[in-house]
């Protein structure tokens, strides 16, 4: 089961947080931290999957944005790393512009193909469906 | 308030989330961005209270955004619930996603959103249907699914397959959170399967699996689907490409690994399914395309769930030898899950593992830190009595130059390995040299007791281990297990040292002087632990009666010592001090060569052979008060050697300085013994139990004895019985090897094993049990965490 979901940055600030058990807020910030932390210091020939306290943690570098998945034992780590791939694919085809702006749209997506630490959903054109008629309607 | 001041206020132009963003990136410290923040919460704040409500959700995504940049957002929570009770659907969004990130079971206001839920459920607005379950299965509890699951289970079997992905789900989260529930969600199972929308297969699969888990009835019941799945796979497997669900050419990967985790768990321990499943992974296992990523996830699925099922053997050696090409992959991912899984397989297929010994030793030469840590376990689980020589050298090359947080677990892996295989005495004591005279100080404290034991043992060795020892203690006295073994072999074998032959070694001449010059240099040297310094002058106490020479420059050492700030030493250069000159005639009785410890029995005290003259000592012994007991005789003995005691004194040696002290004053009365703590029966299958026996030394406050017995009460035997235990990361453990292997039938002589937990910062202690053995000709194997664990094992 997936735990957590975070998107940071190269200088270490997190710009996408989900957490699916749930962690006391002030433990977020230093548990982000020492994730990120991590993350960091590992050079692009290291392999992607790191132990961290009970999680395994996968990552995955796009230019200056770190996307970090922390699962339980039971995962696959493929599976997952290949899940967040799936996810930046997403997010590309919507967003042609930065993503950051619109958060909130990124987690409707996230929620889209995350339930609960579970996929749900790995198909690009349904994912984004409900978002096109949502858009349609806010236009309208 | 006057609607001049309200209007005022309302005038102020609210950011959009965006500026907000923007502004917040703009901060260049902290204090900036907290400025920023705390001024945009208390202008959120007021709109709250009196704010225009078309803009609260504006607000709240603004509240949102600075909740996950750790700051504190509660007083958003009531918000939520009335974005979510309004009928627009842009409010209804973010006062969910709101719930989602703010609201969880410990804060009382979430129980208010239910009746929304329940509403928002029974609506038929399929928008707002996701919203609502996405929410649920987040952040519901267990009142609130017990509510709801009659809502979710309708909406399982609507047409939409939207709503229904995220039904199955939200069901998921609703019988891990009240595990009854699971009876309602059970039947539409079987049905669900046939759809064709793969949304709905992986929810599917997700929830069988969480049933599978939680309820062996469930599982039972399942097994009749395993047919169905079969055909699933197969399906996903040979058709070609489809264009909405491949990625790289596999179809749909996330859903064949999902069904392939279904089928191990269902397929485990059960002949009848395993067999139905074993065309389709040997279809799997060689027709994935293993050029990318995806497919080697599916293929790495197919190999656990084959190790894990009764496959064929032709099947297993498939597997092996899938995993034994992703270690030559290129791709350092693939190389560590292929360790990963390897580590697991070790166990069961000892040999198929073991072709690619030279491979996983490769690995250790890896500068990845993930993956060093992998390959080190499994070289370590791979040392075989054949491999043994070769493996260790590999191993101890390693230990040379590898990162300090791996030292600790590679000297005591080597150091356990080496106890279990060593090929000859003169290996192992020299392996136990090398560990510690590179790793001196990431050993652990047995290790010295462990080795002085061993060296006490092989008396042909005396004489080389205490020239072995004397060199390398010679150049280097900082690391602190080895001055200490290195200081109780001289003292006890100091004449060997000082004759001079050894074949096995170049001879060397070693001067008395030399030999005392060392030692007093070890116990004056600012790196010597207390214990050290202990050991060393014990040393040279002994030297006394061995060397030939007079004792002027050891009663000189030891009076010095007598007003010596530290207590320990000071307790001992004084009563030597007192062997020097009123009782010289005994000194030579005294300080004899040790007999040696019987290593195996906790009950050692009948056991030792005492000197007949020690014994009449502490009868004649004015400053002792004269208790003619064993024990008592044991502490004076202790006093003077540091032995590998096993007797009450567990562990033996590291925090010893105080004890030795306190027994001696503390003779006539002893310590009462500590409250029994209750044993427990942790498993029980077919007439097979496990139970636990918990000891806590008074000594070692750390320190829990776990003894696991297990019994057999039915007709036949259990046979190659294996049992592992795993604690949490804060806790060392070491297990001793248990008294045998099959538990004969009826009622037969158990079979014992001792686990020793040491629990330094008193956490909660947690113990997870793998069981393996067969019985009944089947195959048994049991994972499972104990619970009820007293509390008094870990306060």
């Amino acid at each position: 089961m997936i735990k957590f979901f975070l998107m940071v940055n190269k200088q270490g600030q997190t710009r996408l947080s989900k957490y699916y058990e749930h962690v006391e807020i002030n433990k977020r910030t230093v548990l982000e931290t020492e994730v990120i932390k991590s993350c960091l210091s590992r050079s692009s020939e290291q392999c992607s999957f790191i132990e961290y306290k009970d999680f395994k943690l996968i990552y995955r570098q796009y230019a200056a944005l770190f996307i970090v998945v922390g699962v339980n034992d039971t995962e696959n780590e493929m599976a997952v790393y290949e899940f967040i791939h799936n996810f930046v694919e997403v997010l590309d085809e919507y967003f042609s512009r930065v993503i950051m702006f619109n958060l909130d749209k990124v987690h409707i997506i996230l929620d889209e193909m995350l339930l609960n630490g579970c996929i749900v959903e790995t198909n690009r054109a349904r994912i984004l469906a409900p978002l096109l008629i949502l858009d349609k309607m806010s236009e309208s | 308030m006057r609607s001049g001041d309200v209007l005022a206020r309302m005038v102020v132009p609210s950011l959009k989330l965006q500026d907000l963003i923007e502004e917040i990136r703009g901060a260049k410290t902290q204090a900036q961005e907290r400025e920023v923040i705390q001024k945009e919460c208390a202008q959120i704040r007021a709109s709250f209270r009196d704010g225009d409500p078309l803009q609260r959700h504006r607000q709240l995504a603004k509240l949102l955004y600075v909740h996950m940049l750790g700051y504190p957002a509660h007083f958003g929570q009531m918000e939520c619930l009335k974005l979510i009770a309004s009928p627009r659907f842009t409010d209804k969004r973010v006062g969910y996603l709101g719930a989602m990130l703010l609201l969880d079971e410990r804060h009382d206001a979430h129980l208010l959103i239910t009746n929304s839920i329940k509403n928002d459920l029974s609506q038929g607005i399929q928008p707002v249907q996701g919203l609502a379950l996405c929410t649920l299965s987040t952040m519901g509890s267990a009142e609130m699914c017990r509510d709801l699951a009659t809502e979710v289970e309708k909406l399982l079997l609507q047409p939409s397959p939207y709503v229904r992905k995220k039904a199955v789900l939200t069901a998921v989260h609703m019988i891990r959170k009240d595990p009854e529930l699971s009876s309602v969600f059970l039947p539409p199972c079987a049905k669900l399967l046939h759809e064709r929308h793969h949304g709905i297969l992986l929810g599917t699969t997700t929830l069988i699996t969480e049933l599978c888990e939680r309820n062996p009835a469930a599982l039972r019941h399942f097994r009749k689907v395993v047919p169905q799945l079969v055909q699933i796979l197969r399906t996903l497997v040979t058709t070609g490409y489809s264009t909405e669900h491949s990625i790289c050419g596999v179809s749909d990967p996330f859903l064949q690994v999902q069904i392939l985790r279904l089928l191990r768990i269902l397929g485990r321990n059960h002949e009848e399914s395993s067999e139905a499943m074993n065309d389709l992974l040997a279809q799997v296992a060689t027709n994935t395309d293993t050029s990318r990523n995806a497919g080697n996830a599916v293929l790495l699925e197919t190999v656990l769930t084959i190790m894990d099922i009764h496959s064929a053997a032709g099947l297993r050696v498939l597997a092996v030898n899938i995993l034994g090409r992703f270690l030559l992959n290129n791709d350092k991912n693939i190389r560590y899950v292929a360790l990963t899984s390897l580590l697991r397989l070790v166990q069961s297929d000892h040999n198929a593992v073991q072709r690619h010994r030279s491979t996983v030793v490769e690995c250790l030469q890896e500068t990845d830190a993930s993956l060093s840590r992998r390959a080190l376990e499994l070289s370590l689980a791979l040392v075989n009595s054949s491999n043994v020589r070769a493996m260790m050298q590999e191993l101890q090359a390693f230990l040379e130059s590898c990162p300090p947080d791996l030292r600790a677990d590679c000297a005591s892996g080597i150091l356990l390995a080496a106890e279990r295989f060593a090929p000859s005495k003169r290996w192992h004591i020299d392996t136990i040299l090398h560990v510690l005279t590179t790793a001196g100080t990431h050993v652990r404290d047995d290790a010295v007791a462990n080795l002085t034991q061993l060296i006490g043992e092989a008396q042909e060795l005396h004489a080389y281990s205490v020239r072995r020892l004397y060199s390398a203690l010679a150049e280097d006295i900082s690391q602190q297990p080895l001055a200490q073994v290195a200081a109780w072999c001289i003292g006890e074998y100091g004449d060997l040292l000082l004759e001079g032959n050894c074949e096995e070694i170049e001879p060397f001449r070693v001067e008395e002087e030399e030999v005392l010059a060392l030692l007093e240099k070890l116990l004056q040297s600012h790196l010597s632990l207390p214990a050290t310094r202990g050991y060393a002058i014990t040393a040279l106490m002994k030297l006394s009666t061995r060397l030939r020479g007079d004792n002027n420059r050891i009663r000189q050492v030891v009076s010095i010592y007598g007003s010596c700030v530290d207590i320990e030493l000071q307790q001992r250069a004084v009563e030597y001090n007192v062997l020097f000159q009123k009782y010289d005639h005994m000194r030579a009785a005294i300080l004899e060569k040790m007999p040696l410890v019987d290593r195996s029995d906790s009950q050692v005290v009948e056991e030792r052979k005492e000197n007949k003259a020690g014994a009449q000592l502490l009868e004649a012994a004015a400053p002792v008060p004269t208790e003619p007991q064993a024990a008592k005789l044991l502490d004076l003995l202790d006093l003077l050697d540091d032995t590998p005691g096993h007797a009450q004194h567990l562990p033996p040696l590291a925090p010893s300085p105080g004890e030795a002290l306190v027994h001696l004053l503390d003779l006539p009365c002893v310590p009462p013994p500590p409250a029994p703590i209750p044993s427990l029966r942790v498993f029980e299958r077919d007439g097979v139990q496990l139970d636990l026996s918990f000891v806590r030394p008074l000594e070692t406050p750390g320190l829990l004895l776990v003894t696991a017995t297990t019994t057999n009460s039915s007709k036949e035997d259990a046979t190659h019985f294996i049992c592992q235990a795993a604690v949490p990361k804060s806790f060392q453990m070491q297990l001793q090897a248990p008294s045998g292997d099959t538990i004969p039938a009826q009622g037969g002589l158990p079979v014992t094993q001792l686990f020793r937990i040491l629990n330094p910062n008193k956490a909660t202690l947690r113990l997870k049990l793998r069981l393996t053995y067969n019985h009944f000709g089947q195959p048994v194997q049991e994972i499972f965490e104990v619970d009820n664990l007293p509390v008094e094992t870990w306060q």
